[in-house]
């Protein structure tokens, strides 16, 4: 099935568009299916001929109502088949598709509307029609509204209101009664054309417009391929927001040029169950999603009997024993690999099954760090989980983790065709034909963040020797220590979050010459780890002070050290008295720590450590819930890492 | 009384005041001491209530009505029994005579699932789902049936505010696209006079006040039964 009839395939052209690459689908292989969307309980499927011949008719029927070359088209809705024809139209009439949101507030929406003047829109159902209308009453230039799901809009009788039956029946006319038509709305659009207009995600002040073109998407395209992203006709479930670039180059990009067979849910909240019947052999998630099916699948365990708990935590336990000395680079024993067939039929293949992961080649997180216990849990099962680095900038993709060779700190290595440096300042540099070619009106912006062809990621990160990248965070959250080195406190804090025992901590050095942390132990798994031990304990601060405990976090440190270079290493570390506290103040609602206040609240503990003492006694005001104020006076141990 | 058709009839009224009798009346559960029920037009005092109901009457329950032990869809697919024609010969020869029957319930099932968004749970056992879905799924399992008339005892009940916007969107599409006419029972003054056309207030079996919902809530009797006795702002 992969690599079939490559005659008949992209040849990896960039100097194309996404509508001929579907027109060459169609021609191709038409029989083929290219969507399957579950509706009123049934997949339904839509060829590679059918998609093209809807997609033809809607940019008729667009043209119709006038729309030209440079206008834009609001996107609002779930995905939906006709949603993503519709981009595809707009794609090929030369104008923008511009997807936002479904639950993006009014305000948002209003603003992008009115930076774009969109004069069209292109709605999933009554719900996003009401908004689109409200949008209009505040004075937004959206003259034509198509809505695809028809249902309690009858009695709607506002102007410029059009179904998408309407619209496509008449666009069917035109294409039938003029027969140039087809092959002229096939031709026209222009590689250097928009193929998406999408939103930078704004981590860092106010979204910005993107425009990529069809050549940097299927340039972006061609790089994850040869990187070994996907293959041709990976099977996929469409369930990422339309309006994040991830979409748009997987399901779109990679799903026409490689010809994916792309399936799309029912309702946002079926997507568990249609993954499990879709069974995708592509599969991207935000390392979130990750987290939360892995938790699915341990509260279903514990519902289960006794018997397949305990097959279940032998087998689990097996299985991650051999794949962390797979990471080490070790072989596993031979007890292990007889050991191992058994698991996988007992446990390994029919939580696979459950979850719909049986068929899955490419399964990959991205947009932030993933924790290890969870990166480590889906590769025992056997899915070979890896990270992608990418932007909207650069459609999505920069580097991917090699199959074989993957380390748990980098995103592996740039994707052949993708230039990546460091500047001098630390940030990530980005040159490839999948770089876009400027923000949408926003001229100052674009040659902040371009350079002679070099994208400036705005992400901290550098290159290790084997050339894998590490990518450490924002460059705004870059903090230099007294001999320079350049850190994220963020970055190392996260890492140490990632082990079990520590519920938060604080990196310390900025402006010091070496780095060091205050750390939370996390009073469930610390205590229950003493209680499995017999070391008894009376509180959350004199269990933080235990030798034991205190050795169990800084084999926690030490691990984290090992990933980080010689100068970012932690040196020493305090266990702290108390866990932050968002009523504290140390925290916030969101469990960001503010830096700040812990580092006023703990001076006494930062003194200590680099005035090279061996204990602090820290005197601490503790607020109770019922409001009153009380002191506490602790002596915690500074501890070399 | 009297309900139009494509109307959403609203009928309020303290609790003992004999609503849920006058839906039991309607549905043939018992027959009226007195009086004469008629369904356009024709006679229907006293039908047997399996006859009531294919002549196009469908109804939901106060107290939730469903199967436990059985999916939402199986619920809902019971609402179809009176569109089915089963038969011992039918389903021995299911390949031939009853398949094409099965298809066409389910299709029709599936409609309403879809029109009331409950695809998430299509497959869960309802014992196991959050009320106010329960009351979706009797909502369901009464269109399924394809009514002409349509009785909701209280669908509200024991919902949030969201919940009771969603079902009052339902009940409006339900007329709307269905062309149901709705006898809706309920406390919430709110979506009575939100959503029903016209209204009528009981109180012990005696009609107190009917006519459009603004106008009867403001009725000094109705106040009077309903809110119990409180002081009429005129």
């Amino acid at each position: 099935m992969s690599r079939a009839e490559p005659a008949l395939a992209w040849n990896f052209e960039t100097d194309t568009t996404l509508i001929r690459v579907l027109a060459q689908n169609a021609a191709g292989f038409p029989d083929r299916v290219a969507m399957r969307e579950k509706d009123k309980g049934i997949w339904k499927q839509t060829t590679w001929q059918q998609l093209l011949e809807i997609v033809l008719c809607c940019a008729a029927g667009l043209e119709e109502l006038d729309f030209k070359a440079g206008d834009v088209m609001l996107v609002l809705g779930d995905n939906r088949p006709r949603l993503y024809a519709g981009m595809l139209a707009a794609g090929a009439l030369g104008g923008y598709a511009m997807p936002a949101f479904p639950d993006a507030t009014l305000d948002e929406i209003r603003h992008f509307v009115h930076e774009a003047g969109a004069r069209f829109a292109l709605a999933e159902d009554q719900e996003q029609v009401d908004k689109i209308l409200d949008l209009r009453e505040q004075g937004a230039t959206i003259e034509h509204i198509i809505y695809d799901d028809p249902r309690g809009l009858a009695a709607y009788a506002n102007p410029g209101l059009i179904s998408w039956d309407t619209l496509q029946a008449k666009g069917a006319e035109l294409v039938i009664r003029n027969p140039n038509l087809r092959n002229e709305l096939i031709a026209r659009a222009q590689p250097e054309g928009p193929a998406v207009f999408v939103h930078s995600s704004g981590s860092t002040g106010k979204p910005k417009g993107v425009v990529l073109s069809h050549r940097n998407l299927l340039a972006g395209v061609r790089n994850a391929y040869r990187g070994g992203a996907f293959q041709f006709g990976e099977s996929i479930l469409a369930y990422l927001p339309m309006a994040w670039v991830g979409d748009f180059a997987v399901t779109m990009g990679a799903g026409i040029a490689l010809h994916f067979t792309i399936n799309i849910p029912e309702r946002q909240e079926t997507v568990l169950q249609n993954l499990r019947e879709i069974a995708p052999t592509f599969y991207l998630a935000a390392p979130r999603s990750w987290d939360n099916l892995l938790t699915t699948i341990q509260v279903r365990m514990e519902d289960s009997s006794w018997l397949k708990k305990l097959v279940y935590k032998f087998f689990m336990a097996l299985a991650i024993s051999v794949e962390k000395r797979k990471l080490e680079g070790r072989q596993p024993t031979l007890k292990q690999r007889l050991l191992s067939p058994i698991g996988e039929w007992l446990v390994y293949g029919p939580i696979k099954d459950q979850f719909g992961l049986t068929r899955l080649r490419g399964a990959f997180t991205g947009g932030e760090a993933m924790g290890e216990d969870t990166f480590v849990f889906y590769r025992a099962l056997g899915i070979k989980l890896r990270q992608l680095y990418g932007q909207t900038e650069t459609s999505a993709y920069n580097a991917i983790q090699d199959l074989n060779e993957v380390r748990l700190h980098t995103v592996g290595r740039p994707l052949p065709g993708v230039d990546i440096r460091i500047s001098d300042a630390g940030e990530i540099l980005v040159r490839s034909g999948s770089v876009f070619s400027g923000y949408f009106k926003q001229d100052e912006a674009t040659r902040e963040s371009l350079e002679d062809g070099w994208l400036h990621t705005g992400d901290a990160g550098y290159v290790e020797t084997d050339g894998h990248l590490v990518v450490l965070g924002r460059l705004s959250d870059v903090v230099h220590t007294a001999k320079g080195e350049r850190y994220i406190p963020n970055y190392i804090e996260n890492r140490l979050k990632f082990s079990p025992y520590i519920k938060d901590a604080a990196v310390l050095g900025s402006g010091r010459d070496t780095l060091s942390a205050i750390i939370c132990i996390d009073k469930e798994a610390v205590g229950l780890w003493a209680e499995l031990r017999g070391i008894s304990y009376i509180s959350y601060a004199d269990l933080s002070q235990k030798p034991q405990v205190i050795a169990l976090i800084a084999a926690a440190v030490k691990h984290v050290n090992s990933a980080l270079p010689h100068g970012l290493q932690l040196r020493k570390f305090v266990c702290l008295h108390k866990e932050f506290d968002a009523d504290d103040g140390e925290i916030t609602r969101t469990r960001k720590i503010r830096r700040n206040v812990v580092e006023e609240r703990y001076k006494p503990i930062i003194d200590a450590i680099y005035g090279h003492q061996n204990t602090v006694l820290m005197k601490a005001k503790v607020s109770y819930e019922s409001g009153e104020v009380g002191v506490i006076e602790r002596t915690l141990s500074v501890q070399e890492a | 009384m009297c309900i139009e058709r494509g109307e959403i009839f609203g009928l309020v009224g303290p609790n003992g005041c004999g609503k849920t009798t006058l839906t039991n009346a309607i549905t043939g559960f018992y027959p009226p001491q007195r009086g004469r029920i008629l369904l356009n037009g024709r006679d229907i005092t006293g039908l047997a209530p399996h006859y009531v109901a294919t002549l196009g009457v469908a109804r939901t329950f106060q107290n939730l009505a469903l199967f436990n032990g059985m999916s939402v869809l199986d619920n809902i697919l019971l609402g179809r029994h009176i569109h089915m024609k089963p038969s011992v010969g039918r389903t021995a020869l299911y390949w031939w005579l009853a398949r094409s029957d099965e298809t066409l319930n389910r299709a029709a099932v599936e409609d309403v699932i879809d029109f009331l968004q409950l695809e998430g749970v299509r497959d869960e056992l309802v014992d196991g789902i959050p009320i106010g879905l329960k009351k979706r799924v009797e909502l369901a399992r009464a269109l399924a049936a394809e009514p002409s008339f349509l009785i909701l005892d209280e669908p509200m009940a024991g919902m949030n505010q969201e919940e009771k916007e969603y079902m009052a969107r339902f009940i409006l599409d339900a007329r709307d696209e269905r062309n149901v006419t709705v006898l809706l029972i309920e406390h919430h003054m709110d979506v009575i006079t939100g959503i029903c056309d016209r209204m009528l207030a009981l109180n012990y079996g005696e009609m107190i006040g009917s006519g459009v919902p603004a106008d009867v809530v403001a009725d000094p009797r109705v106040v009077e039964a309903y809110i119990g006795g409180a002081h009429v702002a005129r």
